[in-house]
């Protein structure tokens, strides 16, 4: 076995792992630090992909800003345990059954497909590493028009908090 | 053997690692013999005495202190995320270290480069992603304690490591600008070179207010004073650590130390050209300056170990002397002379930025927590806001004026 497919392995368990106790998990913190788990599995799938930028971009932005923010919440509020409604039956009997099936199917697929073999094989496997440079090129020549407008939705998306937690006079 | 010959990358990191990590705990010991010493010296005292000649052991003791504590962990509790808060904190402070060059990529051994753990392309975003996400350690340790004084502390921790980070992140982002990498390496080299051909061309010099607005930033982040408002004493006994005892206080301990020099690290890298010398290359003598500076050190030594030390402290300065005399005539050899070269001006550099570290402590007082926020959100950001803004313009001020 070689040192890619081991850290393959053991971040793919770990992101599945931390989903589940995501889903399991009593204390909201808890449910937190699983999420931080799978984000940072997935971000060293990433690397193991050929992208560096992407797998930095994920721990920084999503591990290192959103989730602070949701412990910040988290323990601002102090939220004490969860409380548990019983298992729905038909989640139960027909959802998890359902959901198996899909797995089954979208792996079957995966296996099969062209985009399958690509991500099997990863970009850095074929010498393409993903350049930041090459990355920034495409962003800012490419694909400017959809950066630009989503810069701007973000842009009244603070403008909207902004507006929401000013105190009225 | 064969395992070696397979891995070599793989082999020669993980000595690297040893050695580095070696090397970084004991920096950070001694960075709290020389904080202490500093400060007291600052305060006309005489600091640490008695372990050791000039109190040179006291990190060891403390080190044996923390170990032979005992470890409480309180009833209310949350065991898993108290004991994980840490390692959490401790781990992520060292991983960062492991990105920094010490030295030239030209010095190598096995094909390897000697000096740096890990030579990340983007090496600035990925300290980026583990600093920021070091704040856990202690926004999760205060929340776990279950207790009032460690959650006001790991909430007002949490609330000013992103504030700062912003500031912090931006100030750099001119100096990406001028180097236009994200790779250390390439930073640095970027600043080799000279004005007038004696002033060195570092990002120091034409990202001033970054430099400034980074150094600030970095104290915040790193929760030393005057920022240190997490642990404040007066109000809040010992902030996110006040349950902590034992081996995880000091855990935090050296997290603490070892942001410090992370932040140093940076600094260096980033403005003050890294391992480069400030001095021009055709000035050949600085390539005994590393070794005359430890054997001047080691006159002193010698002096004060014959003239002020009595007893058992004299044999130990002895030891020092000898240490520091021997390390000059090692360093005064061309072959190593010349390998040892970057790794001495980086340290130098980081020393300094260390020192001014410790003086801002003993010399300023701590600032309220609403004085903190206004100062980082209305002051520190729009400056370094407007750095970025002006760095840009005159980075492409001759694109325009070209293309019309």
């Amino acid at each position: 076995m070689s040192i890619p497919l081991i850290l393959f392995i053991v971040c793919a368990l770990l992101a599945i792992g931390g989903a589940v106790a995501l889903i399991l998990a009593r204390e909201p913190i808890h449910s937190a630090l699983a999420l931080i788990l799978v984000m940072m599995s997935l971000a060293v799938l990433y690397l193991l992909l050929g992208s560096p930028f992407i797998a930095a971009v994920q721990i920084l932005v999503y591990a290192g800003a959103i989730m602070v923010l949701f412990v910040f919440v988290i323990m601002l509020l102090n939220e004490g345990v969860e409380e548990r409604t019983n298992f729905s039956r038909l989640a139960k009997y027909v959802g998890l059954p359902l959901g198996f099936f899909l797995l089954l199917e979208f792996g079957h697929w995966l296996a099969h497909s062209p985009a399958g073999a690509v991500i099997a094989n990863g970009a850095g496997a074929s010498g393409q590493a993903a350049d930041t440079a090459k990355l920034s090129e495409q962003l800012f020549r490419q694909y400017l028009f959809p950066f630009e407008a989503t810069s701007i939705l973000i842009l009244i998306a603070i403008l909207g908090a902004l507006v929401l937690a000013r105190k009225e006079e | 053997m064969g395992f070696i010959t397979q891995h070599p990358v793989l082999v020669v990191s993980l000595v690297k690692i040893a050695v580095l990590l070696f090397i970084v705990m004991t920096a950070l010991a001694y960075l709290t013999w020389l904080e202490r010493k500093v400060i007291a010296h600052i305060q006309s005292r005489w600091g640490p005495y008695y372990v050791g000649a000039h109190g040179l052991l006291q990190p060891l003791a403390d080190g044996l202190k923390f170990m032979f504590k005992e470890d409480v962990t309180p009833p209310a509790s949350d065991r898993l995320v108290y004991t994980l808060a840490p390692f959490l904190a401790l781990a992520l402070s060292l991983t960062a270290i492991a990105l920094i060059p010490f030295g030239p990529p030209s010095v190598q051994l096995l094909g390897q480069p000697v000096f740096v753990v890990s030579n990340v392309d983007i090496g600035l975003l990925f300290l980026f992603s583990i600093t920021s996400i070091g704040v856990y350690g202690v926004a999760l340790a205060g929340w776990s304690s279950n207790s009032k004084y460690s959650l006001m502390g790991g909430l007002r921790s949490s609330a000013q490591m992103i504030s700062y980070e912003v500031s912090l992140t931006i100030s750099v982002i001119g100096v990406l600008l001028l180097a236009g990498s994200l790779s250390f390496n390439d930073i640095i080299k970027g600043q080799g070179g000279y004005w007038w051909h004696f002033i060195p061309k570092w990002h120091l010099i034409p990202q001033i207010i970054g430099f400034l607005c980074y150094l600030t930033a970095a104290i915040a982040e790193t929760n030393r004073i005057p920022f240190d408002l997490p642990e404040a004493e007066t109000e809040l006994v010992a902030g996110f650590h006040t349950e902590y005892s034992s081996f995880k206080f000091a855990m935090f301990f050296m997290a603490e130390y070892a942001n410090m020099i992370t932040v140093s690290c940076l600094a260096t890298i980033l403005f003050l050209g890294g391992w480069l010398s400030p001095f021009p290359d055709r000035w050949t003598w600085q390539l005994y300056l590393p070794g005359a500076g430890l054997i001047l050190l080691g006159i002193y030594c010698a002096y004060d170990t014959v003239k002020t030390m009595r007893g058992i402290a004299q044999l130990q300065f002895a030891v020092v002397t000898l240490l520091a005399l021997g390390g000059g005539a090692l360093c005064l050899i061309p072959v190593v002379a010349k390998d040892i070269q970057g790794v001495f001006w980086f340290t130098a550099k980081i020393l300094a930025i260390l020192f001014f570290y410790i003086w801002m402590r003993a010399t300023l007082p701590r600032f309220r927590y609403d004085q903190l926020m206004s100062f980082g959100w209305k002051l520190l950001l729009p400056v370094s806001l407007a750095n970025l803004v002006l760095t840009a313009l005159v980075i492409v001020w001759p694109m325009l004026v070209r293309h019309g």
